[in-house]
């Protein structure tokens, strides 16, 4: 138990790597560097392998309950003064723990996340071995690891939120790596602004939650979703899940929130594969997933779930068929995964759709870093036109590249096989009628993705050269520091797959099994007599899974993949200098839609950002900044501007009364009077002293007469 | 001998009178401070004349020793000078401020 007891240190590792880069990265040599920040992650990655070890032992004792360790309550206090009004009626504590919670769910994301991480970290140390600010870069990845970790350890929604804002703001450093660059920062913000709406979303469907449950434990909202007290299609659950599916939508970049990821190529190739392919941006189905108790109960945010994901996936991959840069076709491409995903959890198979995310962080995580190493191989060039021929000269690259590949496109045996096909499965068996459209929209994306997937193997490692010379001369295979991350990978994605093999394949699927206890489908059985049985438990249709329908769609889906992968061969293996692409060919109208990614950016500017004006009139972000200015200049300038004239009328009123009636004849009235009064007595004073002598004489003379002649 | 045993009291009451006038009609009169001045002292002198004629008369009631008027002469000579040296002080300061010494042209002292 010594790893469950101390599951705290699985986050706390990488943060400590991060802190040390803070304060002393700077002074530290790279070798110094790696040893820390590598050794953090590879030592979290070995607690995580023996905490979720320990936690399958101590589940089978413990009727597989998820484990909490709770350290201390972070949020809120025991005092009272936090509590709030559940709409119950109850009163209830605002309170969050610093509690970590292990369960199924949380092991498989601690596990590829630890791994993937671990890999990644590795490759980076060869990746960035030439690039400055290299203490910084591990810093801020580490501080990533820890961000993840919290997000996914968290036993409530407060402290996963924590992680939530975490991964955003290193999503964020990372993006903007090469913060000299205009674009990077610009993609930056982007993807911060971009999560910043989701998040808002988390937050307010967190709140819901807390008003409805009167807590924000995973474990005291499950238990109470599944208690049957609640009915199915209740509306303010449905405002809750709906809500928290905004904030998946921006973390998981799905419509029409995914703007932020194609643009977050900018940041260095490791980033965009541990960061914006394999982990972060599967928060999103995490958060979902691990809300499933929720979203049981809220058909309405199941459906828009599924048809977000749905539209996402084809969406995205259509983009995805026409990109040049290889970095974007394969952030399309994981937008359109992440797609898939969230179908998959629309339509209730969140075994299949977490099986899904596990599948995918390894063979997209290849993917971004094989790209990484052509990048590297072909001296920073990105754009696939300029590429081709690379097969021989970086094989290993090729070789566990064109794994993934197989992987993605659903070509069996390989890990996107199984998870893909179940997606699709599930789609098809959930409801039927209008899903069926669903299972529709993921089948020509499957073709899709088959297509572009392969397009990008051609035009980098076959068809002709077309580097220049100076390019040409320069490739090289990647450092082992970088090619063994990518063999790792590849075996992975070779046999991860094989954890969830299906009953149909004469399999146990294992992967769902273990994650049973997750999606209660015990418990929900009790929800299930009342109907909507689809919507509920994927285990539900395990026993449908032997029918004929079944093989029949993995056979199609398998020949969707080699279609695609045909179709891809025929018009590129053979590309030269300015070949032709066969979307131009047919219909350069829509090749320049798919192009320009359906000008959704320029309508974001028009609308939303008010970038640009829309006849004239500013919308969007800047249109109400400039509202708001016109209407702080206008309105409230003009107010304060008219009591200052008030204040002025008012005053001149007043000034005037004071100057001409106060002063006027209050004040120098009197002086008036007593100056007119004065006027005949002063007359006698008239300055001459003779004057004053003769009168002074003649009453002397006066009275002297008086007195003597009286 | 006989002449002088006629002039008494009277006569020297009717001399300092007309001194007085004297003294009163150029106070009043003449514009130059320095005459007016010089007329203060007429008309001091002729209260001196007075009170020596009274202390004189009294003597003959009272003795030789009832001397009390001439002493007030005296006091009032001393006065008299002090009063015209004042005066003169204030006439140079006047004539600094004035360029003039004339009475008449200084008629500050009103309202």
């Amino acid at each position: 138990m010594v790893f469950l007891n101390n599951i705290w240190l699985i986050p706390l590792l990488p943060a400590i790597g991060a802190g040390i880069m803070f304060f002393f990265g700077r002074r530290l040599q790279k070798s110094t560097v790696n040893a820390v920040c590598v050794g953090v992650v590879v030592l979290a990655f070995l607690f995580a392998c023996g905490a979720v070890l320990q936690y399958n032992t101590w589940a089978d004792a413990n009727n597989h309950q998820p484990f909490q360790k709770i350290l201390y309550t972070w949020l809120g206090t025991d005092t009272g003064h936090m509590n709030y009004i559940t709409k119950g009626g109850a009163q209830a504590a605002f309170q969050a723990d610093a509690g970590f919670l292990l369960d199924p769910l949380s092991s498989i994301w601690l596990l590829f996340v630890t791994g993937v991480g671990m890999l990644i970290h590795i490759y980076s140390t060869g990746y960035m071995a030439h690039e400055g600010g290299y203490y910084r870069f591990f810093g801020y990845l580490n501080l990533f690891m820890f961000s993840m970790l919290t997000l996914i350890l968290a036993n409530n929604y407060v402290l996963m939120f924590v992680g939530w804002e975490g991964v955003g703001l290193c999503s964020y450093l990372l993006i903007g790596f090469y913060f000299h660059r205009k674009s990077a920062s610009d993609a930056a913000n982007k993807a911060f602004i971009v999560n910043r709406i989701g998040d808002a979303g988390f937050l307010l469907g967190m709140f819901f939650i807390a008003w409805y449950f009167g807590s924000l434990r995973y474990v005291d909202v499950n238990h109470l979703a599944r208690s049957g007290q609640f009915q199915i299609g209740d509306p303010i659950i449905t405002a809750a899940t709906l809500l928290l599916f905004v904030g998946a939508s921006g973390k998981s970049a799905q419509l029409p929130l995914y703007v932020w990821l194609p643009d977050a190529m900018e940041g260095p190739t490791p980033v965009s594969a541990l960061i914006h392919a394999a982990t972060m941006v599967t928060a999103g189905v995490y958060m979902v997933a691990r809300s499933n108790a929720l979203f049981v109960l809220a058909p309405t945010s199941m459906k828009v779930v599924a048809i977000v994901g749905a539209l996402t996936a084809i969406f995205a991959a259509s983009i995805g068929l026409v990109q040049n840069d290889i970095k974007r076709v394969l952030a399309y491409s994981t937008v359109s995964q992440l797609g898939y995903m969230f179908l998959a959890l629309g339509v209730g198979a969140f075994a299949a759709g977490v099986f899904h995310v596990f599948t995918h962080a390894f063979f997209k995580a290849l993917l971004f870093l094989g790209a990484g190493s052509v990048i590297h191989a072909m001296s920073g060039e990105q754009n696939m036109r300029n590429m081709g021929d690379l097969r021989g000269r970086i094989p290993t690259t090729y070789w566990t590249m064109f794994i993934a590949t197989l992987a993605i496109a659903g070509i069996p045996p390989f890990a996107g096989f199984f998870s893909k096909d179940e997606i699709l499965w599930q789609t098809w068996t959930s409801e039927g009628g209008a899903y069926r459209i669903l299972w529709g929209i993921g089948y020509l994306t499957a073709l899709m993705t088959a297509f572009y997937m392969f397009r990008l193997i051609y035009l980098t490692f076959f068809s002709k050269p077309r580097m220049s010379h100076e390019v040409e001369h320069h490739i090289h295979e990647s450092p082992s520091s970088m090619t063994v991350p990518l063999i790792v990978l590849a075996v992975m994605s070779l046999f991860a797959g094989f954890l969830g093999w299906p009953h149909s394949l004469g399999g146990s699927d294992r992967f769902a099994r273990y994650l049973d206890p997750v999606f209660a489908r015990g418990e929900a059985k009790v929800l299930v007599e009342e109907g909507r049985a689809g919507q509920l438990a994927a285990g539900e249709k395990e026993e449908e899974h032997t029918s004929p329908v079944e093989y029949a769609l993995m056979g199609l889906s398998v020949l969707a993949a080699i279609a695609g992968w045909m179709a891809a061969s025929r018009f590129y293996r053979e590309a030269d200098k300015g070949y032709a692409e066969p979307i131009d060919a047919a219909s350069p109208a829509v090749y320049n839609t798919l192009l320009n990614k359906y000008y959704v950016d320029e309508g974001y500017d028009y609308i939303f950002t008010g970038r640009k004006k829309l006849g004239g009139a500013r919308l969007g972000v800047m249109g109400l900044g400039e509202a708001s200015s016109w209407f702080d200049s206008h309105i409230i300038d003009g107010a304060v501007n008219a009591a200052g004239w008030i204040t002025r009328v008012t005053a001149t009123i007043s000034s005037w009364w004071d100057k001409w009636i106060i002063d006027g004849i209050g004040v120098n009235g009197p002086p008036i009077v007593a100056r007119m009064l004065s006027y005949p007595t002063r007359l006698f004073e008239w300055g001459l002293v003779q004057w004053y002598a003769l009168v002074m004489t003649a009453g002397l003379v006066g009275f002297v007469f008086y007195y003597v002649y009286r | 001998m006989d002449a002088m045993l006629n002039i008494s009291t009277l006569h020297y009451l009717v001399l300092g009178a007309a001194l007085f006038l004297l003294g009163i009609i150029g106070v009043l009169t003449r514009r130059n401070v320095v005459i007016v001045l010089m007329s203060i002292e007429l008309i001091l002198n002729a209260v001196n004349l007075n009170l020596v004629a009274f202390s004189r008369y009294w003597q003959s009631i009272h003795g030789p020793n009832a001397l009390h008027g001439q002493i007030f002469a005296i006091f009032v000579i001393t006065d008299a000078a002090a009063e015209a040296a004042v005066g003169l002080g204030i006439l140079i300061a006047f004539f600094r401020n004035k360029e003039t010494v004339n009475v008449d042209e200084v008629n500050l002292l009103k309202w």
